[in-house]
């Protein structure tokens, strides 16, 4: 019988062995993968277990921190000034997962990051309990709060940016909401509020300035001029076909002016003056001119069809592909498909104030070690040339005059000059267009650029960029000027 | 002749003259030590963990653990001397990582009354005490073929109790594998293992020539006559209909897998296993279509994260606490194993794998290994058919049961209730496994035992002593 016995044996063997590979693939090949389950609340637990750390604004106010508690989980996230930060912050939950920084900067908020570990090998050696880092951010809390008050719970976005960074001043959205309702340890409560969030008409929780595109109007005609003088041969001075009417080529409609107004006398203009009184016309004839692919490859050198990571990642902005004529009229004057997120727009209105460099827009200014030192500081970083410092210059002279004498007066501040561009779009038959604002101040040297946008007009009546947005643009440039004083 | 020389031929002779064997209870005793120790060393690392100071009652729980054992040893010393060095340190060893690891699930949820590791600890005591009883009673392994038909009855009698009583004392966990009275409750399909065991051994002893010359050939196949069939697969209809009626699949599981293996080695012919996978997955074909839990069994083991929040819940939070684990585990009462349902039950090879890691949980893999090795050696080398039967499927039944509980757990094969051997809490499977290791080690200790001198015939003796 010890025939088959030594067989048997072979097979236990074989048994076991199976259960020995079984082991090291769940808890190794297969266990990153399992510890990242989006159901897995282990880790979240264990995440718990540590305090986490602190979410910083520049000015140093800790605007998500965690406190202990007395509960299973022994720390409870909490956001001060919670929905002005909302869209920045996200939230922390138990049951919902993380977002935002929260989610993008976790491995250091919660301690797990490898340029902590050395400082938390000290900590299991000490047998201390192992703390998260702080993440502190480019977020200036004064346009923060100047942002969100002016746009006074309509809907919109606003986006501030220092131009020589690209560092992230204020992103705001608005209606927002209050990361702390999710952020509890009562499982019940916080699917509540979750359904509440979830089912709000105004949709609370979408943070507008990153993530919602819209169509970005005349503030769209920067984009155009930019085109005309990098590769047109124009100068602001060029003069330009501008008919009261611009028909579709091989349609029986037509472009009108704005409020069916005529641009200089009627027949032509200059492109300075073109873009000062936001002349419909003019850039549609311009854009047929110019033709969709310049329009796209100057749009795409701003940032259009393609997406920024700050480190959140931006919904992409698109200028379309395969456009006709009048297609390409209407998408001259930032119609038809086009769409921006606003943190696009704002990035436009960067580059022509830093000379014609993008650069890469981010949130995260350092990150700092449960010690306190500094383990990381984001180095501002070029993306590209978007145009040449020439065309920039004459940019920002064009803009200057928006605000001078044009749309864009309401945006004036005393003493400072000011670079603007408004933009009223046209969205859905029937409804009021979006109103847009797009700046930067000063303009000789500019501290901040800022991109505004109010959904169809925060609902007044004769809403446009001037009246809604520009004000809003105002307030955050005002902020910021008094702070460099 | 010189005097060297006379001395080298006394020096030949002497190693000529057959040694007694060494008993190796020396290594046995410190392979004890070292496993008690072992499982105090856990047990201060988890007092160290949860609470940053030694535990206190330390000295109590080591006391008792090697009382237990160093009881044990002196009844291997007297009573199975001859016995395998190496399965009762395995045994302790694992009995006491299981007590130390019932007891740090115990510090989660904490009870008011007898903690859970207290009751293990006084199960542990008992299942010493069959242990001690089985070495004394079965002096020789071969009586138990006496026994073949009673240990059927026997077993088919504890297998049907809990189908027949009432649910409410038979039923655990949608399980009727339970008998439950007057606050006690037992898992009589654990002893009845051993039963069935010893009468597959014994049945086959008597029918062997009979299954393995008597055959119709078949296909190029031989098959055995009908009526030497008859009462084995009787008796195997009778408990795995018992076990599907008491939904107890990993039982089955574990069942069918002795019986198909004991077959083939009594028998030494290959058709015995291909019979016995053909009736393996016919049966689990017919099981699948019949019955909706077992249906539901499959899907889960499958798909788990489909039923992450409902019927796949403890397997997917077992899978996660494997994976928190990782290489080295998150260290002895700093994981979470408390998230998983039935810890300390089915699942404590799960607490395992989050606390101690790979390496934890290969060790004690390979603890296993040992044991079912040793048994199987013992099987090699006992020189009767019924010992070498007794011995195979007692270390078969030993390493599929660890196969189907840790390959459910670890989602290697579809998850079905069974203890983890000496880990998983629960009396009854204590007390089996111990009375199990008992009976290995008696099966050892007949294979290892030197050969009794020859003593003198009477007969011879009333030749030599004239009478006047």
């Amino acid at each position: 019988m010890n025939k088959p016995i030594r067989r048997v044996a072979i097979a236990c063997l074989l048994l076991f062995a199976a259960l020995l590979v079984n082991a090291n693939v769940v808890q190794f090949a297969d266990a990153k993968n399992l510890r990242d389950k989006p159901g897995n609340t282990r880790t979240l637990y264990a995440q718990y277990d540590r305090q986490r750390g602190d979410i910083v604004t520049a000015a140093g106010d800790a605007i998500a921190s965690s406190t202990p508690t007395t509960d299973t989980l022994k720390y409870l996230r909490t956001y001060s000034n919670a929905p002005v930060y909302a869209p920045v912050t996200g939230f922390y939950s138990i049951v919902y997962g993380a977002t935002d920084i929260e989610a993008a900067e976790n491995s250091v908020l919660a301690g797990t990051d490898d340029r902590l570990f050395v400082r938390q090998l000290t900590n299991l050696i000490t047998g201390r309990t192992p703390q998260g880092g702080s993440v502190v951010l480019t977020i200036d809390p004064a346009l923060q709060v100047a942002a969100y008050q002016a746009l006074a719970g309509r809907k919109g976005a606003v986006v501030a940016v220092d131009p020589s960074t690209g560092a992230i001043l204020a992103l705001v959205t608005s209606p927002s909401y209050d990361p702390n309702v999710l952020s509890s340890h009562d499982e019940k409560s916080i699917t509540a509020n979750w359904k509440q969030l979830t089912a709000d008409p105004n949709n609370p929780m979408l943070d507008r300035a990153l993530n919602e595109t819209y169509p970005p109007g005349s503030t769209f005609k920067l984009v155009t001029a930019a085109a005309a003088l990098s590769n047109g041969g124009y100068t602001p001075q060029s003069s330009i076909p501008a008919p009261n009417v611009l028909p579709y080529p091989n349609s029986t409609k037509s472009l009108p002016n704005y409020a069916g107004e005529q641009c200089g006398d009627g027949k032509t203009t200059t492109l300075i003056e073109a873009l000062t009184i936001s002349c419909n016309t003019a850039f549609g004839a311009l854009g047929e001119t110019l033709g969709q692919d310049a329009l796209r490859k100057q749009a795409e050198a701003f940032g259009f069809n393609s997406t920024f990571s700050i480190p959140m990642k931006s919904a992409s902005s698109v200028f379309p592909t395969g456009l006709d004529d009048a297609q390409t009229i209407q998408s001259a004057i930032g119609q038809y498909n086009v769409r921006t997120t606003p943190l696009q727009m704002a990035m436009v209105a960067a580059t022509i104030a830093n000379g014609g460099t993008l650069m890469k827009p981010y949130l995260v200014k350092q990150l700092v070690g449960p010690d306190l030192a500094v383990i990381d500081t984001t180095k501002p970083t070029a993306i590209r040339q978007a145009i040449s410092a020439e065309v920039a210059a004459e940019l920002t002279t064009m803009m200057e005059s928006v605000v001078d004498k044009g749309t864009g007066t309401t945006a004036q501040i005393p003493g400072v000059k000011v670079a603007g561009k408004t933009g009223t779009a046209e969205n859905a038959p029937g409804k009021a267009p979006h109103a847009w604002f797009v700046s930067f101040a000063p303009a000789a040297s500019p501290k901040i650029a800022v991109a505004v946008v109010v959904e169809n007009g925060g609902g007044a009546n004769d809403a446009t960029g001037a009246k809604v947005a520009a004000p809003i643009a105002k307030a955050v440039m005002s902020a910021a000027l008094k702070e460099s004083q | 002749m010189s005097s060297a020389t006379a001395t080298g031929l006394a020096n030949a002779a002497k190693a000529i003259k057959p040694r007694r064997p060494r008993t190796r209870r020396g290594v046995e005793l410190a392979m004890l030590v070292f496993a008690v120790l072992i499982a105090l060393a856990a047990y201060t690392d988890v007092g160290m963990a949860r609470s940053q100071k030694v535990p206190p009652d330390i000295l109590t729980y080591g006391l008792g653990l090697g009382a237990l054992v160093l009881v044990a040893h002196i009844a291997v010393r007297r009573f199975a001397p001859y016995a395998d060095p190496l399965l009762l340190p395995c045994a302790a060893l694992l009995n006491g990582v299981g007590l130390v690891l019932i007891h740090r699930l115990d510090l989660v949820a904490p009870k008011a009354e007898n903690s859970d590791a207290t009751l293990q600890l006084a199960w542990s005591a008992i299942g010493v005490v069959a242990f001690i009883v089985v070495l004394v009673v079965v002096r020789d392994h071969r009586r138990l073929q006496r026994y073949t038909y009673t240990s059927m009855l026997l077993g088919v009698l504890l297998l049907a109790v809990p189908s027949i009583l009432p649910a409410r004392f038979s039923e655990v966990n949608g399980a009727r594998n339970w008998i439950r009275f007057a606050g006690f409750s037992i898992q009589p399909g654990e002893f009845a293992k051993i039963l069935l065991v010893i009468f597959v051994a014994g049945f086959l002893v008597a029918k062997r020539d009979a299954l393995a010359l008597a055959s119709h050939r078949f296909l190029g196949l031989d098959l055995p006559r009908g009526r030497d069939l008859g009462p084995i697969i009787v008796a195997w209809l009778v408990s795995v209909g018992l076990l599907v009626r008491g939904r107890d699949l990993g039982m089955s599981m574990l069942f069918f897998g002795f019986f198909i293996v004991m077959l083939y080695i009594a028998t030494e012919r290959l058709s015995w296993l291909l019979i016995g996978l053909l009736l393996f997955c016919g049966g689990t074909f017919i099981a699948y279509h019949l019955f909706a839990h077992v249906r539901e069994r499959f899907e889960i083991w499958l798909h788990p994260f489909r039923y992450a929040k409902s019927t796949g819940y403890q397997l997917v939070q077992g899978l996660y606490g494997f994976s928190s684990g990782g290489l080295m585990g998150t260290g002895l009462g700093k994981g979470r194993p408390d998230l998983v349902p039935f810890a300390k039950s089915d699942f404590i090879i799960s607490t395992i794998g989050e606390e101690l890691g790979l390496t934890g949980l290969m060790a004690i893999l390979l603890v296993y290994v040992v044991m079912v090795s040793r048994g199987l050696r013992a099987s090699l080398s006992v020189r009767d058919s019924f010992g070498k039967l007794l011995a195979a499927g007692l270390a078969v039944s030993l390493a599929v049961q660890v196969f189907v509980v840790v390959g459910g757990v670890m989602r290697l094969i579809p998850l079905t209730g069974i203890t983890t051997p000496f880990l998983s809490y629960g009396g009854s499977s204590l007390v089996s496994n111990w009375a199990l290791i008992a009976l290995l080690l008696r099966v050892s200790d007949s294979a290892r035992r030197p050969a009794p001198p020859p003593t003198p015939r009477p007969d011879d003796a009333a030749t030599q002593v004239v009478r006047l």
